[in-house]
């Protein structure tokens, strides 16, 4: 163990080098925003998760409490967790949001990948096209995008027109307010997020690669699997982490494009604190939402420093 | 890669930009109809855009938007640009794991939950501090807080690009650290700092749902008024109003990958 003294000494020594306090300002602002705009915020949706809801403004009860002889008492409560056990509606809402979040994220992989692998091989004066135009709905506003999306499901909308029109249906299919508008509203909104890392992957590839592994006699289908699908892997997964993660908390889309056969969580969330104004319940769910993504946003976060720092 | 594009590619590529663009064009076509009725060709009019200019609920949102929008892209990105050094030039300091998840986790972090636990953090700010009280204030800072992760992302890969022994050169020439920053980084990182400022501003101005959380009495956003509107049902004026957005964004991109390929060239 090191004396106090000489740690002090050492901070001064280091605080005495060129740039020292200009490097400790750098890093204590931002440092400071996020522990309290981000960090502690999300201990205290832990903490008023554990309280009793009461009416009142705020709607919860304190969990410390200063009783009469000056001791200071501490109330803990799950039973706003033991009410997402018990009451289905939570834990239908849980499942299908997991359900929907994974089969979205698969569609949007076999989705985004033809694409980005189209885009890498097309002639490079046709990739800058084509790249921007995947840009092009990343920065257009993503409500408007849904809205787009609803002229184009509903039962007079442009789908149901064009069959129509084609003579595959004479009657319109209702697509709007079922699970499967969900399902085409997110792969729609996430896919440039799953086009975007997967090209990046495919395009830092060295081509010699696949020269090698013809010279070597593979045929084209197995140069693919063994070499290009294993190096593109890393936009794979960061694409999939960019769909699953934002969908399994998604309240835009169930609540504009899905019906009441599709429930998700982050819907439920939404309607716990804005309708029933529950606060306690309403970060309950948040709090079973996080120890849901815990593990994908932990790989996320390991695979983004990992991928900087590989480049620096 | 090259060579010939394989038949499935070709027709993958076709459906995938007919997927993306198809509800996009149809919103805007149907934008010029005269009719009420979004998908009944009634003529072509502008009656729509005219109207929009009318709705004072959507041009008084837009302005509290742009506002919002400029300041979370300020802060963002002098939250972001720091961390970013912080991240790429300070060595394994104490901490830096927490540090690196902590800029990381917002880019993927669900709204509602950020939203949330934001709101309740200014309740109890309101409580313990007697402020800042909700509104126009408390929706900046909780846009900048998740802006600042896409700022770090940014400008920490252009600076992970940079070659070190410029900055050692200077060092070595007795250059003090903070001219170093200002000589050299800073002209090599700008168009970084400029895209994080952009894609800070475009985030901040297209959130709903935290804006939802954050927001006060009276301090009703665009997407706010888009969002009451569209879901009383299709309008019109908002087709009007998407279209004049994407029209707007198309451009900006367009410019900003013909500035970026003319430096690269």
């Amino acid at each position: 163990m090191r004396s106090p003294a000489k740690s002090f000494s050492a901070v001064v020594r280091r605080l005495n080098q060129p740039g020292a306090a200009g490097r400790l300002t750098a890093l204590a602002i931002p440092y400071g925003w996020l522990a309290l705009f981000f960090l502690l915020p999300l201990l205290i949706v832990v903490k008023i998760s554990l309280s009793e809801s009461v009416m009142g403004i705020p709607p919860y009860e304190p969990i410390l409490r200063f009783a009469e002889d000056a001791k200071v008492q501490i109330h803990l409560t799950f039973s706003n967790f033991g009410l997402l056990l018990r009451d289905n509606l939570y834990v239908v809402a849980y499942l299908n949001s997991v359900k929907i979040a994974a089969i979205s994220t698969l569609i949007s992989v076999v989705i985004g990948y033809s694409m980005a692998y189209g885009i890498a091989r097309s002639p490079l004066r046709w990739r800058y096209l084509l790249l921007m135009l995947i840009i092009i709905p990343f920065w257009t506003s993503f409500l408007i995008r849904i809205y787009a999306m609803i002229g184009f499901l509903k039962d007079n909308g442009l789908i149901n027109n064009v069959l129509m029109a084609l003579g595959v249906i004479d009657q319109p299919i209702a697509i709007m307010y079922t699970p499967t508008a969900v399902y085409i509203g997110i792969i729609y909104s996430y896919l440039p997020f799953m086009v975007l890392p997967i090209y990046a992957a495919l395009e830092r590839m060295d081509p010699s690669l696949l020269e090698a592994a013809g010279d070597l006699g593979a045929k084209p289908w197995k140069a693919f699997l063994r070499v290009t699908l294993p190096l593109s892997m890393p936009g794979v997964v960061a694409g999939s982490l960019l769909v699953f993660i934002p969908a399994v908390g998604e309240f835009v889309i169930p609540e504009l494009l899905g019906g009441l056969g599709s429930p998700m969580i982050g819907k439920v969330l939404w309607a716990e604190f804005f309708s029933n104004r529950d606060w306690p319940v309403a970060s309950a769910v948040a709090v079973a939402m996080l120890a849901l993504l815990v593990v994908p946003v932990m790989m996320f976060d390991r695979f983004a420093s990992r991928y900087f720092r590989g480049r620096s | 890669m090259n060579g010939r594009l394989p038949w499935f590619a070709i027709s993958m590529l076709v459906l995938g930009y007919l997927f993306l663009y198809s509800p996009i064009l149809s919103l805007i076509f149907y934008s010029f109809n005269e009719s009420r009725l979004v998908t009944v060709w009634g003529g072509f009019s502008t009656k729509w855009y005219g109207a929009l200019m009318q709705n004072d609920a959507l041009l008084s949102g837009a302005w509290l938007s742009v506002q919002i929008a400029f300041l979370t892209a300020c802060v963002a990105v002098v939250l972001g640009t720091l961390a970013a050094f912080a991240l790429i030039r300070f060595g394994n300091f104490r901490g830096r794991t927490l540090f690196a998840g902590m800029v990381t986790a917002p880019l993927v972090m669900p709204e509602v939950i950020t939203g949330l636990s934001l709101l309740l953090l200014f309740v109890a700010m309101e409580a313990v501090l007697g402020g800042p009280g909700r509104g126009m204030m408390t929706i900046v800072i909780a846009h900048a807080t998740f802006a600042t992760a896409y700022v770090t992302v940014v400008v920490q890969s252009r600076l992970g690009q940079l070659d070190m022994s410029l900055e050692e050169a200077a060092m070595d020439l007795g250059a003090r650290p903070f001219k170093v920053v200002r000589v050299i980084i800073l002209p090599l990182i700008w168009p970084a700092m400029l895209a994080g400022w952009l894609l800070a501003f475009t985030l901040s101005f297209d959130d709903l749902v935290i804006a939802t959380f954050t927001s006060g009495p009276g301090a009703k956003t665009l997407p706010m008024e888009v969002f009451s509107s569209v879901r009383m049902g299709v309008s019109p004026q908002i087709n009007a109003l998407a279209t004049i957005f994407i029209v707007v964004v198309t451009t900006m991109v367009v410019i900003a990958n013909q500035v970026a390929f003319r430096r690269r060239a």
